[in-house]
């Protein structure tokens, strides 16, 4: 089975969900247009990224009735989207978040568990922190959705494997930093062997659409990927511009690999389940 | 003595800066620059790149030349007009400063290069308006890290495209952009008297003073480690200190908090809000 991904590295208006709304459909019916059945968007794709104070003005509910969701679910019809919102809960609360649309519905909705709040990051101070990880059913099989920090843990993706995903969708707005004399920066390598790794490691798909553009001195450098099961690329998006990539996904891919490197089969969850009760448990345990 | 690489990819970085300067001046509604000239390597990296981002046609180099200020200063600034194909205008700040000088006549030449500073930041202002351009900082890390900067002068701003490179970094990317070799290889000077030069007068070379802020802000080394990594424990305690003392040039001035919601405090969003 194929799967035709697209990722969408847009650049993004700060603070105005109907305007990036627009550049959300525009890139949905491209995508379409051009085959892909399903395009992903970077972290806080409807609203920009460094929010602050904006981020109650700016939350939404993914729910039919909602004026921004409404015409994504439509679009949904034609082509699965993850995108990336600010979603407020009954009860108020502000979570970074991703929702996965399909055929007119809300399948899945991740919220950010890891809300880095340090160095130039501040996220924990406006948002709420999510507190679950959890796989779900798509066309093209078991997915799991990670925002940016969450996957600088190694936790979250183990989860997500566990669970069944066999699709891994990372999604960023990553703030390039790391100057040095490489061609690329310190950010943009780290995310990269990370994705390689979570890849190879887990024999899966991992695809990660990250965000170009700029907010005030930031700059975010795009290089979308995505890498197969073997850990090998298939695809990278080029750095700082904005423009969708496609990429061709022989699912069989597992198949093969996973004849080959039989990781998940071997993986001894028993035995991790009861190291981390002896861990946690443990008073002399290194934290 | 610890090796220290400050090495930098210079496309990389072209690439990332001239993004910057067209995201950053557009988005404000704005489509062109103001730049001070002065003849140094920062404000020529500055003209440079703002050339490339905007076009030559709507960048504006501004001269501001003191009686006093050296001839290859102006040979230098014309040199990076031509070769960045920027407009220019030249507007000489003698007559406009010599009359608060004489009213006080005892004025000391810190006094006297505060107010050339300010006088030029009046000007780029104005000029912001005439030709409808933001004026790009010229300021690197190295001085604003020292806090070697009038604070309303030469660090007044809109943008700053250089301002997270030292100085040692900065030659490496006017290299790059294809500065001319007579200002990559003058000794640094604000040039506010005769004879002045940064390095004379901060008592210590940029290449030495680099690498010691480098491990101390980037690498978040103690003072301890980098006297341990080889560094003179007199001069790690006055830069340190200079840093400390500086700061209130790196930040707005505090404002005294009262309600609830505070500019500055908790009234929180990024300049580039709604753009």
């Amino acid at each position: 089975m194929k799967l035709t991904l697209g990722m969408a590295q847009i650049n993004t208006v700060l603070g105005k969900p109907e305007e990036n709304l627009e550049k959300h459909l525009q890139f949905a019916h491209q995508a379409a247009q051009s085959g892909a059945d399903l395009l992903i968007f970077p972290e806080l794709s409807l609203t920009g990224y460094v929010l602050q104070d904006l981020t109650p003005a700016v939350a939404h509910r993914p729910r039919p009735d909602d004026p921004l969701f409404r015409p994504l679910l439509q679009a949904s019809q034609k082509i699965d989207l993850l995108v990336g919102f600010v979603e407020e809960d009954t009860r108020n609360r502000f979570f970074i978040a991703a929702a996965y649309l399909s055929a007119g519905e809300v399948r899945h909705v991740h919220r950010k568990v890891y809300l880095p709040t340090y160095g130039l990051f501040d996220e924990g101070r406006f948002f709420a922190w999510g507190d679950a990880i959890q796989a779900f059913e798509t066309r093209f099989g078991r997915a799991g959705v990670l925002i940016c920090e969450d996957f600088w843990h190694a936790s979250p993706p183990y989860l997500l494997w566990l669970d069944g995903a066999d699709l891994f969708l990372f999604t960023s707005a990553s703030p390039g930093r790391g100057l040095n004399s490489a061609p690329i920066l310190e950010s943009a390598r780290w995310v990269e062997h990370i994705n390689r790794a979570y890849a190879s490691l887990f024999t899966a798909f991992v695809a990660h659409t990250n965000r170009v553009g700029y907010e005030d001195g930031l700059n975010f450098w795009g290089g979308s990927t995505v890498f197969d099961p073997n850990g090998d690329l298939i695809v990278q998006a080029p750095y700082f511009e904005e423009g969708l990539t496609l990429a061709e996904l022989d699912l069989n891919q597992l198949h093969r690999t996973r004849a080959r490197l039989p990781l998940l089969r071997d993986e001894r969850t028993a035995l991790v389940q009861r190291e981390l009760n002896r861990i946690l448990t443990s008073r002399t345990s290194g934290k | 003595m610890k090796t220290v690489d400050l090495t930098i990819n210079t496309d990389l970085t072209r690439r990332i800066l001239t993004g910057f300067i067209r995201s950053e001046i557009t988005r404000m509604g704005f489509s062109r620059a103001v730049i001070g000239l002065s003849g140094g390597i920062d404000s020529a990296v500055s003209c440079f790149l703002a050339a490339e981002a905007l076009g030559g046609e709507n960048v504006l180099a501004v001269r501001m030349p003191y009686r006093t200020s050296s001839a290859d200063s102006l040979e230098d600034a014309q040199k990076v007009i031509e070769a960045a194909g920027v407009q220019s205008l030249t507007v000489e700040i003698t007559p406009m400063v010599e009359p608060l000088f004489q009213r006080f006549p005892d004025m000391d030449n810190m006094r006297r290069g505060n107010i050339m500073a300010r006088q030029r930041m009046i000007i780029l202002y104005d000029q912001s308006a005439a030709f409808n351009g933001l004026v790009v900082g010229t300021g690197n890390k190295t001085e604003i890290l020292l806090g070697y900067t009038t604070l309303y002068g030469d660090s007044a701003c809109a943008l700053n495209p250089i301002g997270d490179l030292y100085k040692t970094q900065l030659r490496q990317l006017a290299e790059a952009l294809g500065v001319p070799e007579s200002i990559r290889r003058k000794a640094p000077s604000a040039d506010l008297w005769a004879g002045q030069t940064d390095e004379g007068e901060l008592g210590y070379t940029y290449a030495e003073v680099d690498r010691l802020l480098y491990l101390l802000v980037d690498q978040r080394y103690t003072p301890q480690e980098c006297i341990e990594a080889g560094f003179e424990p007199l001069f790690v305690h006055r830069v340190v200190e200079r840093m400390r003392r500086n700061q209130f040039k790196r930040i707005l001035p505090p404002i005294a908090k009262l309600s609830n919601r505070t500019i500055g405090y908790d009234f929180l969003y990024l300049r580039d809000w709604g753009t």
